[in-house]
């Protein structure tokens, strides 16, 4: 059972609770390959998805997922919102609580903003992002994409690529995999892949050649474009050139890799399509195993809140 | 008339540590007997002062009284009885209001106000640049003139090495003091608490302790280039601390602040995202914290200021990068610097020197002191009380602290402020 | 101490019986699948099809299914783990006996039928239990019984299979007092 009735970050999760949501993510996956790929589990209760950054693939997961579990399901994004006539966060937050929410799936552009929320709502808090700091559920459904393919994450060398400083992507999968037993690299420049980053329990690397051999898994992370004029690096042509995932620099990893990415994705810019739409790639696999993975998230904090 | 007797008083101005009592008659300090008894007049009122500290009323070099601008922050009203609450009866009163302290106008009226309705006396600090814009210089001389006793851009790091060349230069001329807040806002630009392994595990953007090195470093360069008059506003840094060793060192006139949250608390305090925490400078790593004490015990840190900057409960409740920095400090400053001395980090008397002759030298301005004609300004504080920072009981409108629920020892009892005494407790 | 209320070969001979039932019945073997609850049903259904299988010379199809996700206790009790569901055929137009090991509410019964709607529209649904412990609270019967056993509410039966790492198969009855104390281990 989950220890919180909120899923902030995969920083407050044990091990256990990782290994329990990804076990029961499977038999949800099993769910959605039915003809009928809805289950009445969480009928009657009520999710709202609260975006105030745009995300239309996060939202369409989670509004899914719900919708799966037969729950209901509203959207709250911030340009409808009431938040643009000036109405606090925490307002905004208690008005959709009091329309009944069970669930509140939050992203937002600044970190600790679920934390806030968490602490003042009754209702379960789960982080669809949070700034630079977490992206909970894309770490989890990284974590059962790669079980869907590895016998187990312990063990395996998982390579991150790209702007690690400015991913929560990354830091999410930084703890679950390092909680999960996995040895994670990163790579990308000295910029944006901070030295610091080894006291989380990983290992840096500069070159692409270094950092990729012999790896089990490549998770890609899009360049944020606009780090560009803020100096992280000096183009996108150099980056390519020095941290794009190339076919060539793919054949160092172990022949069995297998090549991810978060979404959505820089063709020519971090990966070269060929990569991308090549044999290793289950970037497609992620985004349904995502629904899998959200529904097992509902649920156990569904299941927590028991009497 | 006000008998205060059996007194433990700590006089940094005489000096004076020891047993005494005092009798207070409009306004002033009509006897002071060390170690002595005094004859109780007639009508006086009698404070029993066994086992109290008295000391010279505080000086606050560094206080947000917010107004004009933004009162619903804080007032000179509140500001200054927060101020009486926590010990003090003088308090600098920072620039960057709305409109900001940048001409004698508003230095005017921030001095009629005060006079009108302030429970303690006021200094205000004039801004080194108009509009605190970094452009120009401010009519320092004017302003100087109506009663500002330094000038500082506090608030807003003044970018241009040229402009503070200037303003040291001028300020040289009128034998003024500029307070720098040394940050490089290039360095620091986005950040929101100290860089470091904390701020990346919480996906926050950090400072580096170098933004503050860096413009320190700048600074001290520019003083000694123009024999400017240089205090560093609050420190906070092990680097600082260092680069202003060494320029004391080398004889340039530079003095410095820290603030009790400095010398008490970690980046840690952020954790759980409290924005109560978030402070400009940021909190930062013991190692920091160790050097300000030592800096503070060897007089490399010359002044405890507060910094206290008030804010609305709305303000503080947003998202953490988005909520205002500072920390409402009148109210604890006191108790929580009367720790270095229970930690013997400081001598009773050096911890005075801190708040009174140190911030006066600074300025240039008359020491409080207990002699006899002296005006009565004076604290009445219990070093044995213990007590529970609650801030719905802060008199200041700015309920904004990191040491909500902390248990303090030592605590203000009464002030007495030009003859007028208030008993808090 | 618990009180053991099938042995080994009381379960065997039950099992056996049951499948001959489940053939008269369904007039032979063809068109049936067996589906087990988990987790105790699975081993039982398994059991069964071999069974029948031997006697009718023919595989009979076994699934296995969770029915967590349609327990209408979400609230109010711990749930288990969820298990795997597994139905390696079409359970469109077959003729499907559920297997459970112990009948009582009749909620986890209501919860299959439902799962298994979901999943395709059978021919029809028949129910099989090795024990009937009583106390049903909608209005669900088993058309195969291993063993009627009366009950108290609070005591509770417990199915023990080698399957499950036990060193032999057993049905036991609890003690209110033994059953708090197994919950709360």
């Amino acid at each position: 059972m989950l220890r919180s009735k909120d899923l902030l970050g995969i920083k407050e999760l044990r091990k256990e609770e990782i290994l329990l949501l990804l076990n029961t993510a499977r038999a949800f996956k099993e769910v959605l390959q039915r003809d009928i790929k809805k289950v009445p589990t969480l009928r009657g209760r009520t999710v709202v998805n609260l975006f105030f950054e745009p995300s239309t693939r996060t939202r369409t997961s989670f509004e899914l997922a719900a919708k799966r579990l037969s729950t209901d399901v509203i959207n709250f994004s911030a340009p409808t919102s009431s938040l643009v006539k000036g109405e606090s966060l925490l307002d905004t937050a208690l008005t959709v609580q009091a329309l009944g929410a069970d669930i509140v799936v939050i992203r937002h552009g600044s970190a600790g903003v679920p934390h806030m929320l968490a602490r003042v709502l009754r209702a379960s808090v789960i982080n669809a992002g949070d700034g630079t700091n977490e992206h909970p559920t894309q770490a989890l459904l990284d974590a059962f994409t790669i079980l869907q393919h590895k016998k187990a994450i312990e063990g395996l060398k998982v390579a991150i690529v790209g702007d690690v400083l400015h991913s929560r992507v990354a830091k999410s999968n930084i703890y679950c995999l390092g909680k999960l037993g996995a040895q994670v690299r990163l790579i990308g420049p000295a910029t944006l892949v901070l030295k610091a980053f080894e006291a989380l329990g990983t290992e840096v690397f500069y070159s692409m050649e270094e950092g990729l051999r012999g790896v089990d898994v490549v998770m890609t992370l899009r360049l944020q474009l606009e780090r560009q004029g803020r100096g992280y690096f000096p183009s996108t042509e150099e980056y390519f050139q020095k941290w794009g995932l190339t076919r060539e620099r793919l054949s160092l990893a172990s022949p069995e890799v297998l090549v991810m990415h978060p979404g959505p994705m820089n063709r020519g810019i971090e990966i070269a399509s060929e990569v991308a739409d090549g044999p290793e790639s289950v970037i497609l696999e992620q985004v349904t195993n995502g629904l899998a993975v959200r529904m097992a998230v509902m649920y156990h904090l569904e299941e927590m809140k028991k009497a | 008339m006000i008998l205060i007797k059996d007194a433990y008083v700590i006089d940094p101005a005489q000096p004076y540590e020891g047993p005494a009592e005092l009798l207070i008659e409009q306004g002033r300090i009509r006897q002071f007997a060390p170690k002595g008894r005094l004859r109780r007049p007639p009508k006086a009122q009698v404070v029993e002062a066994q086992g109290l500290w008295v000391l010279p009323g505080l000086i606050d070099m560094h206080t947000h009284l917010r107004e004009p601008g933004f009162e619903h922050k804080e007032t000179i009203k509140t500001g200054t009885l927060a101020a009486l609450r926590g010990g003090f009866t003088t308090v600098c009163a920072m620039a960057n209001t709305n409109p900001v302290n940048d001409n004698a106008g508003i230095t005017e009226f921030i001095l009629r106000k005060a006079q009108a309705e302030g429970h303690a006396k006021v200094l205000p600090v004039g801004a080194i640049s108009k509009g605190q814009k970094g452009q120009e210089l401010a009519e320092m001389a004017l302003m100087k003139d109506a009663g500002c006793v330094a000038f500082s851009d506090d608030g807003h790091p003044v970018q241009s090495a040229l402009l503070m060349r200037r303003a040291l230069e001028y300020a040289a001329g009128l034998d003024t003091l500029v307070i720098t807040h040394a940050e490089d806002p290039a360095l620091s630009e986005g950040g929101v608490m100290n860089e470091g392994l904390l701020a990346l595990r919480m996906g926050l953007r950090g400072i580096p302790a170098q933004a503050e090195a860096v413009a320190v470093f700048r600074d001290l360069a520019l003083a000694a280039l123009t024999g400017g008059r240089l205090h560093v506003a609050h420190v906070s840094t092990a680097e600082a601390v260092n680069l202003i060793r060494q320029g004391k060192d080398r004889g340039l006139r530079i003095s410095a602040e820290t603030c009790p949250h400095y010398f008490s608390l970690t980046e840690e305090a952020v954790e759980g995202y409290n924005t109560n925490a978030k402070v400009n400078p940021p909190l930062r790593t013991e190692k920091d914290l160790q050097a300000i004490r030592e800096a503070l015990r060897d007089g490399t840190l010359d002044v405890i200021a507060t910094d206290h900057a008030p804010h609305a409960p709305e303000e503080k409740a947003q998202q953490f990068d988005q909520a205002p920095s500072g920390a409402s400090g009148l109210e604890t400053a006191l108790a929580l610097s009367f720790a270095l001395v229970r930690e013997e980090v400081l001598t009773p008397m050096q911890m005075v020197e801190k708040f009174t002759t140190n911030p006066a030298r600074v300025l240039g301005i008359e020491p409080p002191a207990l002699r006899e004609g002296a005006e009565a300004n004076l604290v009445i504080f219990d070093p044995e009380r213990a007590w529970t920072v609650n801030p719905r009981e802060f008199l200041s409108k700015g309920k904004n602290t990191p040491f909500e629920g902390k248990e303090l020892q030592g605590q203000v009892v009464a002030t007495v402020f030009r003859g007028d005494l208030r008993k808090w407790l | 101490m618990a009180k053991k209320l099938l042995d080994a070969q009381d379960i065997d001979r039950a099992l056996t019986r049951m499948g001959h039932e489940i053939i008269e019945k369904n007039k032979g073997p063809e068109g049936l699948c067996l589906v087990g609850i988990q987790r105790g049903g699975v081993h039982l259904a398994r059991r069964l099809a071999q069974k029948i299988g031997r006697t009718e010379g023919t595989e009979i199809p076994v699934g296995s299914l969770d029915i967590t996700f349609y327990r209408d206790d979400l609230r109010i009790r711990r749930q288990p783990q969820v298990r795997e569901t597994h139905l390696p055929f079409d359970v469109n137009d077959k003729k499907v006996v559920l297997v459970d090991d112990v009948f009582f509410t009749g909620r986890s019964i209501r919860a299959a039928i439902d799962a298994i709607m979901d999943v395709g529209r059978p021919a029809l649904v028949q129910l099989a239990v090795l024990v009937d412990r009583g106390h049903r609270e909608l209005p669900i019967r088993a058309d195969y019984v291993g063993k009627n056993i009366p009950t108290s509410r609070a005591e509770r039966v417990e199915v023990q299979l080698r399957e499950e790492g036990y060193e032999e198969d057993a049905v036991l009855l609890l003690s209110p007092q033994e059953a708090q104390r197994d919950a709360s281990e």
